[in-house]
């Protein structure tokens, strides 16, 4: 957990100043309404030239509803969205040439082949690269090459969207937006979309929407947290992260009995919050300790559990994730506290992306 | 527009509708030129084709239903309404594809002419002015097709709701002569279609018939694209 908290350093360069003049998008007050309901309220931001921006909230919380308007798809309400300067509202063919998108559910004609399918998005796109190595080229950066000749009803999920990407990359827009690209995929695909994703960054603006964490902290220079149709948060990526470790927080394995445990921690100086967690094997419990910022109680930790012969059977940081800032914003708003599977794959995958 | 043409084009075929729609067209128009022209032996089409129009009604929709309701309900519309095209080209496209498949489908009767012009004259006037008239009232009922395929996503309803107001298009002439009130019965026949098409057959050419047919085709492509950019607005 801890080194997660660190990616965004080697992974993407920190852009400190904004620069307003090479804004490939930018946002004003977008709002969408439909009858009383505010998908999305008053939103604003602006993505840099070449920054990969995640966007990240529970499920409904207007982050596709965003995107769409950002793409054309729907009109906003009111408000404003250029892309590379051009009003989507006002040039929409010209905004949208500039745009590569993935919808949330790719837009795959089934009963095309990969090839066909990509040569139509050729031909729908108006492209003037040299078709057969644009065509090749993307198919190798998005690894279908091998599937080229398939009809995409009989491909994989994991496939499938790997030739979404491709379709959104089909004529080399300067701008990607992609809707939860890695949905529904498994950990290795995941971190290969992921891999290209960061890939791709280099030398496209990207913006990225997921509800897992992990995956945005992993790829995205800026994160713009989004719940209930208004931005909650919105910093980089290494800022969000070091606001969140401050919070020292461990979690111990201890065996024996779990009131006199409970008690017994909860006398530590220092000592903020102490809970047992669920009963790991017969008598073990896991303990779940925050301490004041600033103080170390893993020393006095030890000597209490040796002076009572409690064996200690493992002992791990939990300093606070993106995961508990999400919910510490989004908290209480009828949030999807994601689940076990969620956690599960987030925590599979990290191991080796670092 | 051209993408879009030659992928629903290619729809059709891979769809299977093309093949379906081209042998039952086929059959009908075989079985009417047998019944009319070779049981009767004459050389004059015109009864094949007046009674082509009701076969169109109902086969019409087959070749429509699918245009818009399935891209709808596979979510392929986003990425169409996201792409670098205007509404307006998606919906000619798929409309001329629609239309290409059909003008394939009456390439048969020119195959029966020759075929009658091997056993006495045939008056290639008339042939050519039914061919257009047939032409003309593919190209109305598929636009009028056209646009209920992109209110529902489900094929089947997009195909009976348009059999159904084909069908209803068809009996305006039934329902004017049940009527007695003058200047309805005016309007109706203004609006009929099967009463245009039945003076072309008969060799009564008239170009108003031309520009109805037409106008009717335009306003209802023109009501497919209201469609879409009011459901983006709403």
């Amino acid at each position: 957990m801890i080194e997660n908290l660190h990616c965004g350093k080697d992974s993407a360069p920190v852009q400190n100043e904004r620069q307003v003049s090479n804004a490939m998008i930018e946002v004003r007050n977008l709002t969408k309404h439909y009858g009383d309901k505010h998908a999305v309220n008053n939103i604003s931001f602006t993505v840099e030239d070449g920054e990969i921006l995640g966007f990240l909230g529970p499920n409904g919380a207007g982050k596709s509803t965003t995107m769409n308007m950002l793409t054309g798809y729907i009109s906003s309400t009111s408000g404003q969205a250029l892309i590379n300067g051009v009003d989507i509202l006002e040039d929409p063919i010209k905004a949208k040439s500039f745009i590569g998108y993935l919808p949330e559910l790719p837009p795959l004609y089934l009963d095309m082949t990969v090839k066909g399918y990509l040569n139509y998005i050729y031909d729908l796109k108006k492209c003037k690269l040299p078709r057969r190595a644009h065509l090749s080229e993307v198919m190798a950066l998005t690894k279908i090459s091998d599937v080229a000749t398939r009809l995409i009803k009989n491909l994989s999920k994991g496939y499938k969207q790997r030739v979404g990407v491709a379709q959104a990359l089909i004529g080399n827009p300067p701008v990607l937006i992609l809707d939860e690209p890695t949905v529904g995929l498994d950990p290795k695909q995941i971190l290969e979309i992921r891999t290209l994703i960061k890939k791709l960054g280099k030398n496209h603006t990207v913006i990225l929407s997921s509800h897992i964490l992990s995956e945005i902290q992993a790829v995205c220079d800026r994160i713009i947290i989004i719940n209930h149709g208004v931005i909650a948060a919105h910093d980089t990526t290494d800022n969000l992260s070091k606001n969140v470790s401050t919070d020292h927080r461990i979690i111990a394995r201890i065996e024996g009995p779990r009131e006199e445990i409970i008690k017994a921690l909860r006398n530590i100086e220092g000592i903020k919050y102490c809970r047992a967690d669920m009963e790991r094997e017969k008598g073990v419990y896991e303990y779940e300790l925050e301490a004041a910022p600033g103080s170390d109680i893993r020393r006095d930790l030890f000597e209490i559990v040796s002076e009572h012969k409690w064996p200690l059977l493992a002992l791990r940081s939990a300093e606070m994730t993106l995961e508990d800032v999400f919910l510490k914003i989004t908290m209480g708003e009828g949030i999807v506290i994601p689940n076990q599977e969620d956690v599960a794959l987030a925590n599979e995958t990290k191991g080796g992306d670092d | 527009m051209g993408a879009i043409f030659r992928r629903e084009f290619g729809a059709f075929f891979t769809s299977s509708i093309a093949y379906v729609f081209l042998a039952v067209f086929w059959l009908f128009t075989g079985y009417f030129f047998d019944f009319n022209c070779l049981q009767n032996g004459t050389t004059d089409m015109s009864g094949m084709f007046q009674n082509m129009f009701l076969i169109c009604v109902i086969l019409i929709p087959i070749l429509t239903m699918r245009l818009f309701s399935e891209e709808k309900k596979q979510k392929t519309e986003q990425g169409l309404l996201t792409a670098p095209v205007s509404i307006g080209s998606i919906v000619f496209g798929k409309y001329f594809a629609a239309l290409l498949l059909y003008t394939i489908a009456l390439l048969m009767p020119f195959v029966y002419a020759l075929i009658l012009s091997s056993f006495g004259m045939v008056e290639w006037g008339m042939v050519f002015a039914n061919f257009l008239a047939l032409f003309l009232l593919g190209a109305a009922f598929i636009s009028v097709g056209t646009l209920i395929s992109s209110l529902t996503e489900n094929q089947i309803a997009a195909n009976v709701v348009t059999i159904v107001v084909l069908m209803a298009l068809y009996l305006i002439d039934v329902v004017a002569g049940n009527v007695s009130i003058g200047w309805i019965v005016k309007a109706m026949n203004y609006l009929s279609f099967y009463r245009k098409y039945y003076a072309i057959t008969c060799g009564l050419f008239n170009v108003s018939t031309v520009v109805f047919y037409i106008s009717v085709a335009l306003i209802f492509n023109y009501l497919t694209i209201r469609v879409f950019e009011r459901r983006r607005w709403s």
